[in-house]
């Protein structure tokens, strides 16, 4: 028979394996050639799947959220013409058109899952099933009167409540909740970006022992050389210079020096980087993206003011790769743009920390026993405490620090 | 036990209660000398001679309220309506006269007659010899309506037609007179007027239907079962007043019901019955209510490919249970 494998494709050069983020077919719906089957999250960039056959789906393979090696196997496909349901599709067609006063019942697959007959919705209450751990054996997965009877009859009820903590351990972030939305709210399907955040999230808040240290520094001289030369930045270079390239170069700098903060929990030893390269958080609408400036070490802050503008532009317009996402090792985050002046950052798993650049902001400083008006900025840092201890992160941030304070026309070349 | 053809099981009947009750008589067109148009009353008028049965002009109105008179006076009158297709001019004797002589003379006169016709399509009878009427009646109190199955259903029940002491139509299928042929014993047995009938037991789909509709309804059920799916079929036999107690718990049996009618969909019995499912189970329904039934268009066409599509068949309902079954 003409039954054809659907692989997992080579979405980006680099890219070993996709995450199945939702299946857009189920099985026995028909396919065109090129159309969406399936959408695939590499890190964080979602790409769609296309058939490569016309045909009917058959079996899907993979299940959504499993993730999938480039050339593995992701569903079954009947290709097209050789099916021996053909004979009977004109007749099958006549009939729908017959009953065409109707209302049409197929749909894709799995779409009926929680359609509830009101004899299911007794069936259910009356023994406390939990109909989000049924099975059914109905036309797009409906569950129907059958499966409960038969489920009550086997006496092998789902039983609610420890179902629910299996699944919360199993798949982070992605458990159902009984939340009941009230009139006139929104109901916003978690899909995509925002699913993979959410269990980013999840799985660094669970498993990452957080702890957090925040310094005060004094930038008045970083921001009076950057406001000097700005303008003529973005006349030479097309592109402005942001104080956040300061920081981002003060951050890799210290980091060269203290090594421990640039690496990653591996449950039986810590793995120190070699490489420095930073992650950055650009926010685009409900969707936020962590592009990496590499080896930033390496680079002057021109280099890392390029490379900041050229991530945000790419990230706003959707043409961030796989590639620009991986790799990052520490994560600098420019809270200040969005006006914080301190904030707790969740760790970027598997990375060890993550700096928080807040606002800057003039404040009374007394320097001297004088008060004096000075630009201040607070870093705030978050430790994976099985990796870093106080000590060691309090020496890095007074390092960056005295980066950041001492940073003027003197001691600092843009190129 | 003998074999009987459907319209053995009417004849049979009709010389059982003529034999019975000298009161019972039988009129209508063609009945007497030439035994009817399908051969019903054959024999009838060799038996029972020219006064119990009667040839009559082909009025239609007449017929009908002949036998009205007759049965306000004490008689059992038989009226044939040739074609249940012809029974539009009686309509008028039928519901304003015989439906409501017991009401409106406060239980003092009644009308114990039976009014029996050929209905239904799939005969290449086209317009005029095709139609079910059944739904023009089916809101009439005073009225009963009964529309057998089986050749057995038909003696039992035309029986008790003809001894019930009010108005009772009594439809017969045209095409299932020499289609069906069952075993019919040949004492004297009546079956209860508005009481419906299992005709089968399943546990997946539940059909409820009546007249050729069941035997078709039986053989889709047998090819289903290879496949697994298993059919409730509830026959009606009398479609009105219908027998909510048997719907009712025919559609709990299963929660996925499919009504099956020969008749136009809209308006049609089935309707009905719907309506009775609807109020009373709802929270036994596993599937919306389906209903099979000929299209909304004035009456079986001539065109043989055309009657075919109009017409109910097996292949119909068998697709119809199945997609029932997998819902």
């Amino acid at each position: 028979m003409a039954t054809e494998k659907i692989n997992m494709p080579q979405l980006g050069e680099s890219v070993t394996e996709g995450t199945i983020s939702s299946w857009l077919v189920g099985a026995g719906d028909k396919v065109n050639k090129y159309d969406p089957i399936a959408e695939v999250m590499t890190d964080k960039v979602n790409a769609e799947v296309p058939s490569s056959f016309s045909g009917v789906i058959k079996e899907l393979v993979a299940q959504e959220g499993d993730t999938i090696q480039v050339g593995d196997l992701m569903c079954y496909i009947e290709k097209e013409g050789t099916s021996s349901h053909d004979e009977s599709e004109p007749e099958e067609q006549a009939k729908e058109k017959q009953d065409a006063s109707s209302p049409k019942e197929e749909g894709p697959s799995s779409s009926m899952k929680k359609r509830y007959s009101p004899a299911v919705m007794r069936l259910a209450q009356e023994n406390d099933i939990d109909l989000a751990h049924v099975i059914g054996s109905g036309r797009g997965g409906r569950i129907t009167r059958k499966d409960i009877e038969k489920l009550i009859a086997s006496g092998d009820k789902p039983a609610p409540a420890a179902e629910k903590n299996d699944s919360v351990a199993a798949q982070p972030g992605l458990q159902q909740h009984d939340q009941q939305a009230q009139a006139g709210d929104v109901e916003i399907p978690v899909t995509g970006v925002r699913k993979a955040i959410a269990q980013n999230m999840v799985k660094s808040a669970q498993e990452i022992p957080h702890a957090w240290m925040a310094v005060e520094a004094d930038v008045t001289d970083l921001v009076s050389y950057r406001n000097k030369v700005k303008d003529e930045f973005k006349q030479n270079e097309g592109y402005n210079l942001t104080f956040f390239a300061f920081f981002v170069k003060a951050t890799a700098q210290a980091l060269k020096e203290f090594p421990q903060l640039n690496s990653t929990w591996a449950g039986d030893r810590i793995i120190q980087h070699k490489d420095i390269n930073l992650s950055i958080a650009v926010a685009k609408d409900n969707e936020l993206f962590v592009p990496v400036i590499k080896n930033a070490d390496d680079k002057s802050i021109k280099g890392i003011a390029g490379d900041i503008n050229d991530l945000a532009m790419r990230a706003r317009s959707g043409k961030l790769t796989s590639e620009d996402m991986q790799g990052g090792t520490f994560t600098v985050n420019n809270t200040g743009s969005f006006g914080s002046v301190q904030s707790m950052g969740v760790i970027n798993h598997p990375q060890a920390a993550i700096l928080q650049v807040e606002s800057i902001v003039k404040r009374p400083v007394i320097i001297n026993d004088m008060f004096a008006a000075r630009d201040m900025v607070n870093l705030c840092l978050s430790l994976d405490h099985r990796v870093l201890d106080g000590l060691i992160v309090g020496q890095f941030l007074a390092r960056v620090k005295e980066i950041v304070e001492n940073t003027n026309a003197d001691t600092t070349n843009l190129y | 036990m003998p074999v009987m053809s459907y319209i053995q099981a009417v004849t049979a009947a009709l010389q059982e209660e003529m034999q019975r009750d000298e009161k019972v008589f039988v009129l209508g067109e063609d009945v007497g000398k030439k035994g009817g148009v399908f051969g019903a009353t054959k024999g009838l008028y060799d038996e029972f001679g020219e006064y119990r049965v009667l040839d009559t002009p082909l009025a239609e109105s007449a017929i009908a309220g002949v036998g009205i008179g007759a049965a306000m006076y004490g008689m059992r009158p038989v009226a044939e309506m040739q074609f249940a297709d012809f029974i539009m001019p009686a309509v008028n004797q039928i519901i304003s006269e015989a439906a409501k002589m017991r009401y409106r003379s406060n239980n003092d006169w009644s009308v114990p007659m039976t009014i029996r016709a050929p209905y239904g399509g799939g005969v290449h009878g086209a317009l005029y010899h095709s139609q079910s009427v059944e739904a023009v009646f089916a809101n009439q109190p005073g009225l009963k309506i009964v529309m057998p199955s089986t050749p057995y259903d038909v003696k039992g029940l035309l029986k008790a037609s003809i001894r019930d002491n009010d108005p009772v139509l009594f439809f017969e299928h045209k095409r299932a007179y020499r289609l069906l042929k069952s075993d019919v014993p040949e004492d004297d047995y009546v079956l209860p007027i508005g009481k419906a009938d299992i005709k089968r037991e399943g546990s997946d789909v539940t059909v409820i239907t009546y007249g050729l509709a069941v035997h078709f309804a039986l053989q889709a059920a047998e090819k289903l079962e290879e496949e697994g799916i298993d059919t409730h079929i509830l026959d009606l036999r009398t479609v009105y007043p219908l027998d909510q107690e048997s719907i009712i718990e025919a559609a709990q049996k299963t929660g996925k019901v499919l009504l099956i009618t020969e008749d136009n969909k809209e308006g049609s019995i089935i309707g009905e019955v719907s309506a009775i499912i609807g109020e009373n189970c709802l929270f036994d329904l596993d599937s919306p209510i389906q209903r099979l039934a000929g299209p909304d268009i004035p009456a079986m066409p001539f065109s043989p490919a055309m009657e075919k599509y109009f017409m109910m068949n097996p292949d119909k309902v068998e697709k119809a249970i199945r997609k029932l079954a997998e819902f």
